[in-house]
């Protein structure tokens, strides 16, 4: 007679972004097939995870001691060399040195992605790259970045986008600086369009402040308004002061070497004869 | 009266560009942009000299105003600014520890 297995069946998937992949565990098939289904076409295969999370499903509505209120704002922090993540919905911890840790969250897609985003901004933070509040897209090569407060634009030229532009994200974009310039990645993280972009890369040719208005127009802006704009749209969370200097100095080399201007445009799809 | 002495905080990140001097703080993240007196007074700020110094060396060339005027004013200044934990000031010299001046282009 067989043995009989004590051991729950640990499942497990690589989610990768921006090439970095993101090893996680569970035990629940459910929480599986629905984070390869949000995660489709980022799924990695790589056997060596930068970052690997075991994740402790709880009950919906479930607070458990220790977890902040529901509803509450993300908290970042860092000690002893473990950051610890939390938000109403969700509690985190990863120990960057072991490549390991753990969520504790109900079976839901947004909890997991919101830990995602965070530890990607981590870990961008320090290779002078980060994720940005902006719309992204390739074309002839080249990716452009639209960047604009709520309401600004990023869906709608997004939606406009002709049908020779790859479209990276319609709400965070992914920029990594590699050797004298920036490239940008495709993102799963969704906006109003809820589309995940396509799993790809290109250089950063240009970012666009967006504004709409009566006609289609670039006009240049001004270096310390771009940097206070990319500085405005950086996703960044980590109360950590050698962190929140690294990513001030990042944008200000983001806006050294690549070209920012002010996009005005009508909302229908000329704007993107601007754009090549 | 006692002289007062200012230094740059070393938990900022400051940059300036085309002369505009951005600062964020470290602890909150949040970003100030100083006017032209105050950069020169940032810039200035290295704990060793005296506001007044400041004043008479840095800034009265740069502004057509009176000395005493332009002290209280630098004061007034430096005060805020430290309420902020951008400076910190002192009726002594402040060791200065790896202080961002703000590195130009």
């Amino acid at each position: 007679m067989p043995e009989l297995a004590a051991d729950v069946e640990r499942l497990s998937l690589v989610i990768e972004i921006g090439g970095m992949p993101v090893r996680v565990n569970t035990t629940d098939p459910d929480f599986l097939a629905m984070l390869e289904a949000r995660y489709s076409g980022f799924l990695g295969t790589s056997e060596g995870a930068e970052v690997e999370f075991d994740v402790d499903l709880i009950q919906p509505g479930f607070v458990q001691p220790g977890f902040a209120d529901p509803g509450a704002d993300v908290r970042v922090t860092h000690r002893r060399g473990w950051w610890s993540l939390e938000r109403g919905d969700f509690r985190a911890q990863w120990e960057p040195a072991a490549r390991r840790g753990w969520i504790r969250q109900s079976a839901n897609p947004y909890s997991i992605d919101a830990v995602l985003r965070i530890v990607h901004t981590l870990v961008l933070a320090r290779q002078g790259g980060f994720l940005l509040h902006s719309a992204s897209a390739i074309r002839n090569g080249r990716a452009f970045l639209f960047a604009g407060v709520s309401g600004a634009g990023k869906t709608t030229i997004s939606r406009l986008a002709p049908p020779d532009a790859t479209l990276l994200t319609d709400e965070i974009s992914y920029v990594r600086k590699q050797d004298a310039g920036y490239v940008a990645f495709g993102t799963p993280f969704t906006g109003e369009l809820a589309k995940l972009g396509e799993n790809v890369s290109a250089p950063v040719a240009a970012l666009y402040l967006l504004a709409q208005g009566p006609e289609n127009r670039i006009d240049p802006v001004a270096p310390g308004e771009a940097a206070r704009s990319v500085l405005a749209n950086l996703l960044f969370f980590a109360e950590d002061e050698q962190l929140v200097q690294a990513a001030f100095h990042s944008a200000f080399e983001f806006v050294s070497r690549v070209p920012v201007s002010r996009l005005t445009f009508v909302p229908d799809a000329r704007v993107w004869e601007l754009i090549r | 009266m006692s002289k007062l002495f200012v230094a740059r905080n070393p938990r900022v990140a400051a940059r300036c560009l085309d002369g505009e001097m951005m600062i964020m703080s470290g602890r909150d993240s949040t970003l100030f942009t100083l006017n032209r007196t105050a950069t020169i007074l940032w810039q200035a700020a290295d704990g060793a000299t005296p506001l007044d110094e400041i004043v008479q060396d840095r800034i009265c060339p740069q502004f057509d105003v009176e000395p005493a005027e332009a002290l209280r004013d630098a004061e007034s200044l430096a005060r805020e600014l430290a309420s902020h934990e951008i400076l910190e000031i002192s009726e002594e010299p402040i060791p200065q520890r790896n202080a961002p001046a703000g590195e130009s282009r």
